[in-house]
C-alpha cells in the first residue's frame, strides 16, 4: 500500500507534522516530530527514486480525480533526483538543529521554527513533485513564506530587513511565475504540465506564449538568484540562523533551477526549442558574470556567512552555465552540480554555524587561530572548501569536469579557461579563511574556545563524507543526472 | 476603439501590473512597497478571471433552464492566490512592525544608513 | 477606542449574532452552493474583529482567548490533512473521500463537509491571530508584555 501512495506521502508527511509541532508547542517534542517526518520523507524519496528507475514515470491522482481535471503528482527521473537532494539535505540538517536552535529560543519559538521548517520542506517537495502548474505556484509560496519567517529569526537585526527584501523580491518573482502560468493556461486551457507539453509546441511562436516565456524566465531567475536578480540572497543567508542558511542554500535555489529545467526543456519542447530562443546566449553571459563578479565580491567580505552566500551566487552561475549549453554533457554537469553544491554549501554553512555557536561571531578577523582550537570543524571546512574549488577526489571536481567537458565538446576552449580561473578565485576566498584560521595567533577570545559539540559536528561530517564519497563514486549522482539530462533534452515526460 | 473596449480587462490588468510594480520599485517607504505589491498581485487575479468569463454564461451553479456556464476554475485558483496574498501581506506588515521597533524607521534609505554603521 | 459612542456599541451588539449566523449559513451551504469554509471563516472572524475594534482588543481576547486561537490554527490544518489521510487508510487515494459513505457520492459529500470545517477553523483563527498580533500590540505594551514593542499602530 505504501508503495502505491508514495508520491502523496512524500508531501503529506511533513505537511501533517507541521501543525503537530504548532499544536504541542514543546521544543524537544517538535524536534522529535520534525526528525521523524524529515527522515521518513527522505525514505519516501529514496523509495520513489527506486520505483521510478524500476518502472518509469509514476503518476498519482490526488483525490482520485483523473489527470487533466484533477491535480496529478508526476514523478520522473528528473524530479525524483531533485526530491532526493531536497529531502536528503532536509533530513541531515535536523539532528543539528536541536542544539543550535534550543540555545537561542524558548519552547514556543522552537516549535514555531520547526513548524516553519516543515512547511518550507513541504513546499519545496511539493513544487518538485507536482504535475500541475498552478500547484507549483501555491507550493512555491508555502515554502517562501515559511523561509521568510525562518530568516527573520536570526540574531542580528539585519535579518529583519533581509527577510523583508526577500519577501518583496520573492513575491514579485512568484507573481511573475503565476502570470506566465496564467498566460499559458489562457492559451491552452490546461494547467497540467504533461498536457501543456503536448499542446505548447503547436502554438510556440504566438505572442502570449512568448510573453509567458519571458515572465517565467524573469520569475524563476529571481527565485534561483541568477546574477542581476540575486540581491536578496547574500543578506538572507548571512543573517539567518545557521540551520536556515544551510537548509535554504541546499534546497531553495535548487528547486528554482528544477523549475527552470522543467519549463524550458520539458514543457516548451526540449533542447531544440531552447536553442531557438535567445536564452542560451543570455544565460551564458549572465552565468559567466555571476561566476566572476560574485566570487570577486566574496573575496572582499568580512563576514564568512556572507562570503559563503556570495559564493552560492557564483556556484549557481556554474549550474546555469551548464544549462546554457543545451547539450547532454552540459545538462549532466548542471544537474550533478545541483546535487554536489547542495552537499557542499549545506555542509559549509553547518560548520560555520558551529563556529558561530562557540564564538558568537563569524567575522573573519575574530576567527584568528581558530583552526587550533576547533580543529575538527576547520578540517571539515578545509575539505569542503577544497571541494568548492574543484580539487580532484571531491564532488566539486566531478561537476566542473563535466562543465568543462561540455565546453570542449562545443569547441569553446576559452570557456574551460574561464571555469578554471573562476575556480582559482574560489581558492582565494576559501584561502583567506584558512589562512586566518591556521596561520595566525589565536586571540584571547579564541584561545578559550572548545571544539563544537558532537551534535553539530556529526551532521556536518555526514555531508563532508558525502562530498568525498560522491567525488569518488559518481554512479549515483552523475549516472542519474545523465539519464535525466537525456529526458530533458528530448522533452520526454 | 472597440478593440480596446473589448479587451478592457486586459488593459486594466496591465495598468495595475505596471503601476503596482512601479510602487514597489520607486517608493522608499516599506509599507507603501507592500501596498504596491498588493496592487501588483491584484492584477494577476484579473488576468486569471478575465478569460474564465463565458459571454452569455451564468454563474457556474447547476440550475434548471441554464445551459451555458462560465468557467469556475479561475475562481478556485484565484481564491487560493488571494489567500497567498493575504498571508504575504500579513507577514510583510509583521516584518515592517519589527523593523520599526529595531530601527525606529520604515524608510528604506534610513534603514540602509543605520545598517552601514 | 470607541467606548463612548453608544450608537456604535448598540449596533455592533445587534449585528454580531447576525454576522455569526450568516457565517454559519455560508459554511453549511458551501457543499452544494456558493460558500464554503474560507468565506465563512472570514465572516466569523470579521464579527469578532468588529467587536474588538469597538470594545477593545482585550474584550475580544476575553471572548476568544489568544491561546485558543493559536491552538485552533494547526487543528484546522490537521482536520483537513487528516481527512485526506483517512481516505488513504481506507484504500483510496489521498484526499479521495469516496470510501466515507455507503456510495461514492455520499462519501464525497461527507468528506467535503469535514474538510470545510477544517478550513473554517483555520481561516477564522488565522484572521483573529493576525488581528490580535497587530491590534493588540499597543495593549500588550501597556500591560508590560516583554514581547510587545512600543506599538504605535493605534
Amino acid at each position: 500500500m505504501i508503495a502505491l501512495h508514495l508520491p502523496a506521502l512524500q508531501v503529506v508527511l511533513p505537511l501533517i507534522a507541521a501543525p503537530l509541532c504548532a499544536l504541542f508547542r514543546r521544543g524537544l517534542l517538535a524536534w522529535a516530530i520534525t526528525l521523524t517526518a524529515s527522515w521518513l520523507a527522505f525514505a519516501a524519496a529514496i523509495m520513489l527514486l527506486l520505483q521510478v528507475i524500476d518502472q518509469g514515470v509514476v503518476s498519482y491522482e490526488l483525490g482520485g480525480w483523473m489527470a487533466p481535471i484533477g491535480i496529478e503528482y508526476r514523478v520522473d527521473l528528473i524530479n525524483a533526483f531533485v526530491l532526493l537532494i531536497i529531502s536528503g539535505v532536509g533530513a541531515v540538517i535536523i539532528p543539528y538543529a536541536q542544539k543550535s536552535i534550543a540555545a537561542r529560543f524558548g519552547d514556543a519559538e522552537q516549535a514555531w521554527f520547526y513548524t516553519m521548517y516543515l512547511l518550507a520542506l513541504t513546499g519545496l517537495l511539493g513544487v518538485t513533485i507536482t504535475g500541475d502548474a498552478f500547484n507549483i505556484f501555491v507550493f512555491l509560496e508555502i515554502s517562501s513564506l515559511a523561509s521568510y519567517v525562518m530568516i527573520a529569526m536570526g540574531r542580528d537585526r539585519r535579518c529583519l530587513t533581509a527577510a523583508y527584501q526577500y519577501l518583496i523580491m520573492g513575491t514579485v518573482g512568484a507573481t511573475f511565475i503565476v502570470i506566465g502560468i496564467g498566460l499559458l493556461w489562457a492559451m491552452t486551457g490546461t494547467l497540467n504540465l504533461y498536457d501543456l507539453a503536448q499542446r505548447i509546441p503547436e502554438i510556440e511562436n504566438t505572442r502570449p506564449v512568448l510573453a509567458a516565456l519571458a515572465f517565467l524566465t524573469v520569475g524563476i531567475s529571481l527565485k534561483l538568484a541568477l546574477f542581476p536578480l540575486h540581491l536578496w540572497l547574500p543578506n538572507a543567508y548571512a543573517y539567518a540562523p545557521s540551520v536556515t542558511s544551510a537548509f535554504l542554500s541546499g534546497t531553495a535555489t535548487k528547486v528554482a533551477i528544477y523549475l527552470f529545467l522543467r519549463f524550458f526543456y520539458t514543457v516548451f519542447g526540449g533542447g531544440a526549442f531552447f536553442e531557438s530562443t535567445p536564452l542560451p546566449e543570455i544565460l551564458l553571459i549572465l552565468s559567466l558574470v555571476a561566476m566572476f563578479a560574485a566570487s570577486t565580491v566574496a573575496v572582499f567580505q568580512s563576514n564568512v556567512k556572507r562570503m559563503l552566500a556570495y559564493s552560492s551566487v557564483a556556484q549557481i552561475g556554474f549550474i546555469t552555465l551548464g544549462i546554457s549549453y543545451a547539450t547532454e554533457t552540459g545538462l549532466t554537469g548542471a544537474m550533478t552540480h545541483m546535487f554536489n553544491h547542495a552537499i557542499m554549501k549545506a555542509g559549509l554553512f553547518l560548520l560555520i554555524g558551529g563556529v558561530l555557536f562557540r564564538l558568537g561571531s563569524v567575522k573573519i578577523e575574530d576567527m584568528a587561530g581558530i583552526g587550533r582550537k576547533m580543529p575538527i570543524t576547520m578540517a571539515g571546512f578545509v575539505v569542503l572548501g577544497l571541494s568548492l574549488m574543484g580539487t580532484p577526489g571531491t564532488v566539486g571536481f566531478i561537476s566542473k569536469w563535466y562543465l568543462g567537458l561540455a565546453a570542449v565538446e562545443q569547441g569553446q576552449w576559452w570557456l574551460v579557461a574561464l571555469i578554471v580561473i573562476a575556480s582559482l578565485v574560489t581558492m582565494i576566498y576559501i584561502g583567506r579563511v584558512v589562512e586566518v584560521a591556521y596561520f595566525r595567533e589565536p586571540t584571547a577570545k579564541v584561545a578559550q574556545l572548545k571544539e563544537a559539540p558532537a551534535a553539530l559536528l556529526v551532521p556536518a561530517f555526514v555531508l563532508v563524507g558525502a562530498a568525498i564519497y560522491f567525488g569518488l563514486d559518481t554512479s549515483l549522482s552523475v549516472g542519474l543526472a545523465q539519464n535525466a539530462a537525456l529526458l530533458l533534452l528530448n522533452a520526454v515526460y | 476603439m472597440t478593440e480596446i473596449l473589448a479587451t478592457v480587462n486586459y488593459w486594466v490588468t496591465i495598468v495595475l501590473m505596471v503601476g503596482g510594480l512601479y510602487i514597489v520599485v520607486a517608493h522608499g517607504n516599506m509599507v507603501k512597497k507592500l501596498v504596491g505589491l498588493g496592487i501588483f498581485q491584484t492584477s494577476v487575479y484579473l488576468l486569471f478571471l478575465s478569460p474564465g468569463k463565458v459571454l452569455g454564461g451564468t454563474a457556474p451553479i447547476l440550475a434548471e433552464g441554464f445551459e451555458l456556464y462560465s468557467n469556475p476554475l479561475p475562481h478556485v485558483l484565484i481564491l487560493t492566490a488571494i489567500v497567498v496574498g493575504v498571508a504575504t501581506l500579513a507577514l510583510g506588515m509583521a516584518l515592517v512592525v519589527r523593523i520599526h521597533e529595531a530601527y525606529g524607521t520604515v524608510e528604506d534609505d534610513e534603514v540602509h544608513e543605520l545598517e552601514m554603521d | 477606542m470607541m467606548r463612548d459612542t453608544i450608537i456604535l456599541r448598540v449596533v455592533v451588539k445587534l449585528l454580531l449574532p447576525v454576522i455569526l449566523l450568516f457565517a454559519l449559513y455560508v459554511q453549511f451551504h458551501g457543499d452544494y452552493g456558493p460558500g464554503g469554509g474560507f468565506q465563512a471563516g472570514v465572516a466569523a472572524a470579521a464579527a469578532i474583529i468588529l467587536y474588538g475594534m469597538v470594545f477593545g482588543v482585550m474584550a475580544a481576547r476575553k471572548v476568544v482567548p489568544q491561546r485558543v486561537v493559536h491552538t485552533l490554527i494547526p487543528l484546522g490544518v490537521l482536520i483537513f490533512a487528516g481527512t485526506g489521510v483517512a481516505g488513504l487508510l481506507l484504500g483510496a487515494n489521498y484526499l479521495d473521500y469516496s470510501p466515507f459513505g455507503s456510495h461514492a457520492e455520499a462519501g464525497q459529500h461527507l468528506g467535503i463537509l469535514i474538510v470545510e470545517i477544517g478550513v473554517f477553523v483555520t481561516v477564522s483563527s488565522t484572521m483573529l491571530a493576525i488581528f490580535y498580533a497587530f491590534g493588540g500590540r499597543a495593549e500588550d505594551a501597556l500591560a508590560g508584555d516583554p514581547l510587545a514593542g512600543d506599538g504605535d499602530g493605534e
